[in-house]
């Protein structure tokens, strides 16, 4: 608890008290290590200030001390739920920078391990604002089919949550033999879940009346703080980097972007922010359907692997989606085996930038939902 | 121990247990942990699995808890900074006694993918606070969660309770039993 401060008022002649609250750094709904200082007029929000750092982890000082394929376990430990979708620009960047080619086989398990990690990471973010809005059963369902794509990664790369699975030129092993199917399987009980949630939870009225019209972000302020991904689209922005700037093979693929409209509130409300995550996932199984149908089954994934990495002088940005946003990554190369430097451009931190702005005139209560809305991972706001 | 065993096979005279009454003390602590989880990284993502329902971590007999003053032990998931660190040794202090650790991940064990370089990364929690039970892997799959946490039954099933509080009161001058 913050001490009780005075602040005079110049809107009216009613004497307030303001208190100053202090929400975190070990909350469980601050998502994370988040810590808010609010300021509150009764139950009213009247100013919040994020305090980051602490999970400050040092990521760019260790891109400046280990080889080029050493920094992918630490860009995984950036934004620890989306993995795969983290791993994608770096090597992108430095395969462009090498001038490789990587076969078509690599291509299409990349896509769909990304679009698997992109429905993984949006089932943990309905799922935690479902928890935020005091729902249960929903992230029970999440979690329970959460598993199921997690087998698959454990499948291809032995691990669950980090997987170091995308190598500079290729991927850390090949897929087992009855991947295909496995994923297909997976793509449809994930649409018989998301059914099922959007009865339970999304147009449900309890979840209607806490999450329409709270935290209204219009679509000039998302564009003037960079707001990437479904907190840009929520605000029916239609702009995606799979579809607006297309790298590696997405233009192949035809699928929609969804963004939010206000149909039970105002454009760009928590609720259009969370529906825009559910129909990503269906999004996302449809390129994952083409993708399983178009990839060939023959190819080595480790053929085109370099000997050695050593990029040429230069600098390059390369970003990429990521179910956050849009993440990008600055390599400067000095030559040699080691970067010297890797700025990475985190979605969640630029997406946190304009909570201050959305949530003042609210209540207490739903400043923990427009928190949830936004979806960030500490891991990657304090890299 | 044994305990549930004896009471499947009740004496003549409706049941009777021989034992020391620490074994049944014991015997009902270690079943009934609450935790205060503090989730700090990656960790608490697989720790959020643990807790779903592929693994569920209530079989064990935990509950969560938001404060440190109805916790039995603490869980700390992730790489500790230096800036959380003054938080958690206060969180611990504020835990009453008898009160465990486990440190999950290599994070929490002992600085994990950041000990060299990591300059804003504390280098083991157990710098900080006393460590009970430690689960190693980055990050350890929800079968090592529950391993650590039957670890820590075990321990505190074998515990001396009353010799540890009767140390506790003359170290500190404390009347406990007031």
């Amino acid at each position: 608890m913050g001490e009780k401060k005075r602040i005079e008022l110049d809107y009216s002649k009613i004497e307030s008290d303001r208190m100053r609250l202090n929400v975190g750094p070990q909350h469980p709904s601050t998502h994370g290590v988040l810590r808010l200082e609010v300021e509150l007029d009764g139950e009213i929000v009247t100013e919040v200030v994020p305090h980051i750092g602490y999970l400050h982890r040092c990521f760019e000082k260790h891109a400046e001390k280990m080889t080029y394929p050493q920094v992918i376990p630490y860009i995984d430990r950036m934004d620890y739920v989306t993995s795969m979708n983290n791993e994608l620009p770096y090597v992108m960047a430095i395969e462009k920078m090498l001038g490789i080619e990587v076969p078509e086989k690599v291509q299409y398990i990349r896509v769909i391990m990304c679009e698997l990690n992109r429905i993984a990471s949006h089932q943990i973010a309905v799922a935690t604002f479902g928890l935020d809005a005091g729902a249960f059963t929903p992230f029970l369902y999440f979690f329970r089919d959460r598993e199921y794509i997690l087998a698959i990664f454990e499948k291809a790369s032995g691990a669950r949550l980090l997987f170091n699975y995308f190598w500079i030129g290729g991927l850390a092993a090949d897929v087992h033999p009855t991947f295909k199917e496995d994923v297909l399987a997976i793509v449809k009980q994930v649409r018989k879940t998301n059914k099922e949630i959007e009865d339970l939870l999304i147009y449900n009225k309890i979840f209607i009346e806490r999450t329409a019209n709270v935290g209204i972000l219009p679509p000039d302020v998302a564009i003037n703080y960079a707001c990437s991904g479904p907190v840009l689209r929520g605000s029916g922005v239609k702009f995606d980097l799979r579809k607006n700037e297309p790298y590696s093979i997405y233009d192949r693929f035809d699928f929609d972007i969804p963004v939010g409209m206000g149909e039970v509130g105002t454009v760009g409300d928590c609720w259009d922010r969370n529906i825009v995550r559910m129909r990503e996932m269906e999004q996302s199984c449809r390129i994952i359907e083409q993708a399983i149908e178009q990839m060939p089954n023959e190819g080595d994934v480790q053929e085109k692997l370099p000997k050695k990495i050593k990029p040429p002088k230069g600098d390059i940005y390369m970003r990429a989606e990521n179910p956050k946003g849009d993440l990008g990554f600055y390599i400067v190369s000095n030559g040699t085996d080691k970067p010297e430097r890797v700025k990475a451009r985190g979605t969640s931190f630029v997406n946190l930038s304009v909570l201050p702005e959305i949530s003042k005139g609210y209540m207490f209560a739903d400043l923990i939902l427009i928190l949830g809305s936004i979806d960030i991972v500490l891991g990657e706001v304090d890299r | 121990m044994g305990l549930l065993n004896k009471l499947n096979q009740p004496y003549e005279a409706g049941g009777i247990i021989l034992g020391t009454f620490e074994d049944i003390l014991n015997w009902g602590r270690a079943r009934s942990d609450w935790y205060l989880h503090f989730g700090l990284a990656c960790c608490a993502i697989e720790f959020m699995a643990m807790n779903a329902s592929h693994f569920d971590f209530m079989r064990f007999g935990t509950i969560p808890r938001a404060t440190p003053r109805q916790a039995d032990f603490i869980m700390i998931t992730g790489t500790v900074t230096l800036k959380m660190a003054e938080r958690i040794k206060k969180l611990w202090e504020q835990m009453a006694e008898p009160k465990y650790c486990i440190s999950v991940g290599s994070c929490a064990n002992c600085g994990g993918p950041y000990w060299e370089h990591g300059y804003h990364v504390l280098k083991g929690v157990d710098r900080i606070i006393p460590v009970h039970v430690y689960v190693p892997g980055c990050p350890p799959r929800p079968e090592a969660f529950q391993d650590g946490m039957i670890k820590l039954q075990k321990m505190i099933k074998e515990e001396a309770i009353f010799r540890k509080r009767k140390k506790l009161e003359e170290e500190t001058k404390i009347e406990l039993s007031a």
